[in-house]
């Protein structure tokens, strides 16, 4: 990485410790969330396992998804607030700019990590993981850090104001709830279970899930890695196009 | 440094044809009011904008095909205080200056020496979101001055600000030309360009509609004058018909009486109509501004092109 991405990646690391509501969004949140599930409806939830074993794979990604909109806000304030424009006066390279804001928001969601899976060991989560499969685990949800983290740059760039920006990710921290995170899908309603099937972050958890349980299946991780792969190379190439449009 | 310079979004003309020449080391004030194409201007010929037409070469180097060296020799201070609100305002300078190949070593000092020039030490550690609008604006200036520029574009740079601020930024403007900087500003205030600038040009609609020392231009507007406002018609009548070299209005009963404004003129002025026993209602004195510029200038206020 070039010496300007590491002072970009300082300052909006900087930004995300300052900010405490993006702290809390990025790191207690899914936490809370987690606690919500697991510790007060649990029990409610009948998934053939410890509810804790099933739902741990799907808070991870809800820990990566709750950090995104504080990184679109604070992509667009960087558009919109004129500090871009001396970025640019001062020859600061486009990618160092844009890499700043994704390697911050991949570095936040390893902490937001970090904490689900603390919380999850609390709460009584017993893995069978091996140490390959947890590899497997984070590399697979830093992938998709990395590549919602591009995606979210797009939106960011592409939003008219911090405010619209940090709307537009909701559908990101929606997404997983419209999963097999809390639920299985086939105990779905018609539609919605169609959807839950089909969308990104099912085969993605299903993975995490296999790998958590020490029985990876290769069918779902190869559309999982596809998925991941799709989104980074789409959220890269939108969010380059954008910057290149607006600054 | 530029000439034939055109720029336009869809249809909307912005820069109609600019032509601007500044010489090293000396300050150039755009004067004009909100929508003339200052900011414009200003991104075009720092590089932040292409134009549809013409050529720019600033510092020497084509804005278009030789931009890196362009922007290695410029400093952009934007309407918009373009700092970072979440950092202190030492963290901004050492960002400056982490940005800034040619800083780098004594960074540690240049921040510490631009905090004190700019009267920012005492609040170096607080959060730029906790400034006031003149304290944004100096550091904003001081980012600038890391990378050592030699030629800065200020774009409205005390817009805003209060009356102290304002001086203050004039003071540190007077110092950069002093070392040899050239200064490339924009104003809507016909006295800041009056204080600061060795040329002046006005910009109106995106056409330059006059370029010259300020002193040109003042002598091609009508200069300070007295206005006298009668309760009646037949005083103002009277007025009229003592008081030499005075038009009058007849709608809003006043007497415009050019003169200097000093107090000999002034007293002249008031003795005449004393010999008479006539006295004004209302009496003020008025230099001209902006509006008469653009009044003179381009026949019509700023009110109509401020759209």
């Amino acid at each position: 990485m070039s010496s300007q991405s590491m002072v970009m990646l300082r300052r909006n690391f900087k930004h995300v410790a300052r900010n405490p509501t993006s702290v809390f969004n990025a790191v207690l949140m899914p936490v809370v969330v987690m606690l919500m599930f697991v510790y007060m409806l649990g029990d409610a939830f009948d998934v053939g396992v410890d509810y804790v074993d099933y739902a741990t794979p799907g808070m991870l990604l809800l820990a990566v998804c709750y950090g995104l909109g504080s990184v679109a806000t604070a992509v667009n304030s960087d558009m919109t607030k004129g500090i871009i424009n001396r970025f640019k006066v001062m020859d600061v390279s486009r990618g160092a700019v844009l890499t700043g804001h994704v390697i911050a928001s991949l570095l936040t969601n390893l902490v937001a990590i970090a904490a689900i899976i603390a919380a999850a060991f609390l709460l009584g989560f017993r893995p069978a993981a091996g140490l390959l499969d947890w590899l497997g685990v984070i590399g697979l949800v830093a992938l998709l850090g990395f590549a919602a983290g591009w995606l979210t740059v797009a939106l960011g760039l592409f939003a008219k104001s911090p405010e619209t920006a940090g709307l537009a990710s909701v559908p990101l921290v929606m997404l997983p709830f419209f999963s097999s995170a809390i639920v299985p899908a086939d105990k779905m309603g018609p539609g919605v279970r169609q959807f839950a099937e089909y969308q990104p972050f099912t085969p993605i958890i299903e993975t995490l899930r296999g790998l958590l349980n020490g029985s990876p299946a290769a069918g779902t991780a190869i559309v999982a890695l596809a998925w991941c792969v799709g989104i980074a190379i789409v959220g890269y190439l939108w969010a380059t196009a954008t910057f290149k449009k607006r600054a | 440094m530029a000439s034939g310079l055109r720029k336009a979004y869809k249809d909307k003309v912005v820069l109609d044809g600019i032509d601007l020449d500044v010489p090293a080391g000396t300050v150039f004030s755009l004067l004009g009011p909100n929508g003339a194409g200052k900011t414009t201007t200003v991104n075009v010929l720092t590089t932040l904008l292409r134009a549809d037409g013409g050529t720019v070469r600033v510092a020497g180097h084509d804005v278009a095909t030789e931009a890196k060296a362009v922007r290695a020799a410029i400093g952009v201070t934007g309407q918009f205080a373009a700092v970072d609100e979440l950092l202190t305002g030492q963290e901004n300078l050492r960002l400056m200056v982490d940005l800034n190949p040619g800083a780098a070593g004594g960074g540690k000092r240049i921040v510490a020496e631009l905090l004190d020039r700019f009267d920012l030490a005492e609040s170096a550690r607080k959060p730029v979101s906790t400034y006031s609008g003149g304290m944004r604006r100096k550091l904003d200036l001081a980012m600038t001055l890391v990378g050592h520029p030699r030629i800065i574009f200020l774009d409205e740079p005390t817009t805003g600000l209060d009356p102290r601020s304002r001086r203050t930024m004039w003071t540190i403007i007077r110092e950069l030309v002093a070392e040899g900087v050239t200064i490339f500003l924009t104003t809507q205030y016909l006295d800041e360009a009056d204080q600061l600038a060795d040329r002046v040009a006005v910009l109106d609609q995106g056409r330059m509609v006059a370029q010259g020392t300020s002193e040109e231009l003042k002598r091609r507007i009508p200069g300070t004058h007295v206005r006298l406002r009668f309760t009646t018609a037949a005083e103002l009548d009277a007025a009229a018909r003592i008081i030499a070299g005075s038009t009058r209005d007849d709608e809003a009963l006043t007497l415009r009486v050019p003169g200097d404004g000093g107090t000999k003129s002034l007293r002249a002025l008031l003795d005449r109509l004393d010999e008479y026993s006539m006295s004004a209602e209302e009496f003020s004195v008025h230099t001209p501004d902006l509006d008469d510029v653009f009044l003179a200038l381009t026949g019509h206020t700023t009110e109509v092109t401020a759209k």
